[in-house]
């Protein structure tokens, strides 16, 4: 029997390259295996290392990586592999699970590049509609030359409620401001004690927004969370991302509120 | 299967396996240790059974046999990559019962949690290990109150009496080099108490991991990390890319051994880390030794070696610790009620 060696990334081709802003690029990648929303991949440069980073969208044999330039890894990814190959290991996590969502009332809550894990929720409802009771997805941007996935968002906006905003405008810019957490009364929602919340972006942005979701009447249970750490190995072995009993990149990064509520570091 | 032999009879023995086995055992490296002028007894290949220190608990584990502090994982160029070989011989390694239990921990997170460890895998396959007795408990052991204090799972037992060694074989490639030896009922020498006592709290709750306790921690440890490198169950580890000339293609990734005590292990893009302050630490490392572990794979990770509480510079004593959190749990407890 040949063991299948997980640390040895294979290659994938750059088929597209879709920018932005300066730092944030999202690389359509050949990959043909299966995936879901939410789950990672390392992207892994020889030299430089390796770099935990989230599908963001889910095409036909292929995958997208949002990533934005913030060190080694990523620099290296900006500066030299455009219209080439990257080398990947992965997917790794459990993802979002789309049937926990069918038939029900969602709101999606996302901050900035937390918007990349949750993306492929939004696609699949954007495309299937019908699937769910009603989707609002609610967006806040640092400004508006932050702004991710502007042509994706032409397309979310036929069929779902969309709403984006940014915390500092800039001149000429005339959409909605201020943070997510104050729009949340605003959004229609028949029975929140039956209906989902996802959200994901930085810690302090979800804690407010899981605050304000309880204050119009979401139940613990209905609500799910991706958490970031620090990951190496990505298979339950270096540790790094231990929190408690949990290894966040195997038993999530996805997680219902009622377990993910307990992880302290 | 127990016999009765001759020294000389088990070192041509042993002589005979490696050819095919490297053997490594605790050895007395002179000067080498901790504190000035101390020597160290860590893990060194033998060709000899008198070379073994049989007669002091060793400072390092065997894990570096199974889990290198350095392996390179493969070599690559800008766009191939090839597997590390992994070493042709088999190992032997001679350790104490404790240490065997460690064995558990260790393939419990290298071949159950998530995929199978490649590295680990391969190594662990080749390897037979040789249980050493314990006829009485060295300081800061504490294996009673972790249950590790007796372990039947060796490939062999051996004890060496002068020229007289006594050995219970599980390994037919040692029975048969064996044949014709005297047999006897051999059992393992293993303690039945400690001087040190530790109680391990049930469940520790989670508002306890702010408690001022930890603080003390905070102000003395160093993070210097010796207490993961010495623990045979901690098993965590960092990937490093080396590239062999500044402007080469090539190069190799490998990994190296990780504490949750040192600087880094948490850091994320941008200088954001969790659990900054080095009680924290202690906390994170206590908790999961003796009690997140424990609710994962369903026993502790913590063997009661006492070889933490041996090499801190700090002199922080973490059966100590687990004593006074379970005194703060009950406390809590009555609280409550
Ligand atoms: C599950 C998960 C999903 C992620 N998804 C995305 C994504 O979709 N898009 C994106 O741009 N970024 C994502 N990140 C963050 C991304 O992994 C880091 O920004 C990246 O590792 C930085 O690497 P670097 O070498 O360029 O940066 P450096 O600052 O040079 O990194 C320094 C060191 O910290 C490590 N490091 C830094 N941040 C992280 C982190 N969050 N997790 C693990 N290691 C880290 C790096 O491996 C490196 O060793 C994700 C992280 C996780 C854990
Ligand atoms: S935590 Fe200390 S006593 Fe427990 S196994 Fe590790 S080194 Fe030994
Ligand atoms: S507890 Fe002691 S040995 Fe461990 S990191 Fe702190 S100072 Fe070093
Ligand atoms: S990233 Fe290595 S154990 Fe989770």
């Amino acid at each position: 029997m040949t063991v299948i060696n997980p640390y040895i990334p294979f290659l994938s081709e750059i088929v597209a390259v879709i920018k932005h802003t300066e730092i944030e690029f999202t690389f359509r990648m050949t990959y043909s295996g299966e995936v879901k929303p939410g789950q990672f991949f390392e992207v892994s440069l020889p030299k430089f290392g390796e770099a935990p980073i989230s599908v963001s969208g889910i095409g036909d044999g292929t995958v997208d990586l949002t990533i934005r330039k913030v060190g080694k890894v990523t620099d290296e990814i900006f500066e030299n592999y455009v219209g080439d190959t990257l080398f990947l290991r992965g997917p790794y996590g459990n993802g979002f699970d789309i049937a926990n969502y069918k038939g029900k009332e969602i709101i999606l809550v996302a901050g900035g590049t937390g918007l990349s894990p949750v993306k492929g929720i939004v696609d699949y409802f954007s495309a299937h509609p019908d699937d769910c009771k009603s989707f609002t997805l609610l967006v806040g941007f640092k400004s508006p030359n932050d702004v991710l996935f502007k042509k994706d968002f032409e397309e979310w906006e036929k069929n779902l409620n969309v709403i984006m905003t940014v915390d500092t405008p800039v001149d000429g810019y005339c959409g909605k401001c201020g943070l997510v957490t104050q729009y949340i009364p605003e959004i229609p929602i028949e029975n929140s004690d039956q209906a989902v919340g996802i959200v994901v972006g930085p810690p302090m942005m979800m804690k407010c927004t899981i605050t304000e979701l309880f204050n119009v009447g979401f139940k613990e249970e209905n609500i799910w969370i991706s958490q970031e750490r620090k990951m190496c190995c990505g298979i339950g072995k270096c540790g790094h991302c231990k929190i408690d009993d949990t290894y966040i990149c195997l038993d999530g990064p996805v997680f219902n509120y009622t377990k993910g509520k307990f992880l302290k570091d | 299967m127990g016999y009765q032999t001759t020294l000389a009879k088990i070192n041509a023995i042993f002589s005979d396996l490696s050819k095919d086995y490297v053997i490594y055992a605790p050895k007395r490296f002179v000067g080498d240790g901790t504190f000035t002028n101390i020597d160290t007894i860590r893990y060194g290949e033998i060709t000899d059974l008198s070379e073994i220190e049989f007669a002091e608990k060793s400072n390092y584990s065997f894990k570096e046999v199974l889990l290198p502090i350095s392996e390179t994982l493969f070599y690559f160029t800008e766009n191939e990559m090839k597997e590390a070989d992994a070493p042709k011989k088999g190992a032997i390694v001679f350790l104490r019962s404790c240490d065997l239990h460690g064995l558990k921990r260790m393939d419990t997170i290298y071949l159950e949690n998530g995929a199978v460890d490649t590295y680990y895998k391969r190594l662990r396959d080749k390897t037979k290990f040789i249980l050493m007795g314990c006829e009485n408990s060295f300081e800061n052991c504490f294996c009673v109150s972790m249950g590790t204090q007796k372990s039947d799972d060796y490939d062999a037992y051996i004890k060496v009496d002068g020229n007289a060694v006594l050995v219970d074989s599980h390994w037919d490639l040692l029975d048969a080099a064996l044949a014709g030896a005297t047999e006897a009922s051999v059992m393992p020498d293993s303690v039945t108490a400690n001087n040190t006592v530790v109680t391990v709290p049930e469940t520790v709750p989670q508002t306890l991991f702010d408690a001022p306790f930890w603080e003390d921690y905070g102000n003395r440890c160093i993070a210097c990390g010796r207490c993961n490198f010495v623990c045979p169950t901690c098993t965590c580890f960092t990937m490093q890319d080396i590239f062999y000339t500044d402007n080469g293609k090539a190069g190799e990734r490998r990994r190296v051994w990780a504490s949750c005590h040192v600087d880094g292990y948490t850091d994320m893009a941008g200088g954001h880390a969790f659990r900054n302050d080095k009680g924290q630490r202690m906390r994170f490392k206590v908790m999961h030794k003796v009690n997140d572990y424990k609710r994962r794979f369903g026993t502790h990770m913590c063997i009661g070696c006492g070889r933490c509480d041996d090499v801190c510079p700090e002199y922080i004593s973490f059966a100590n610790c687990i004593n006074k959190l379970n005194t703060l749990v009950n406390d809590s407890v009555k609280e409550e009620n």
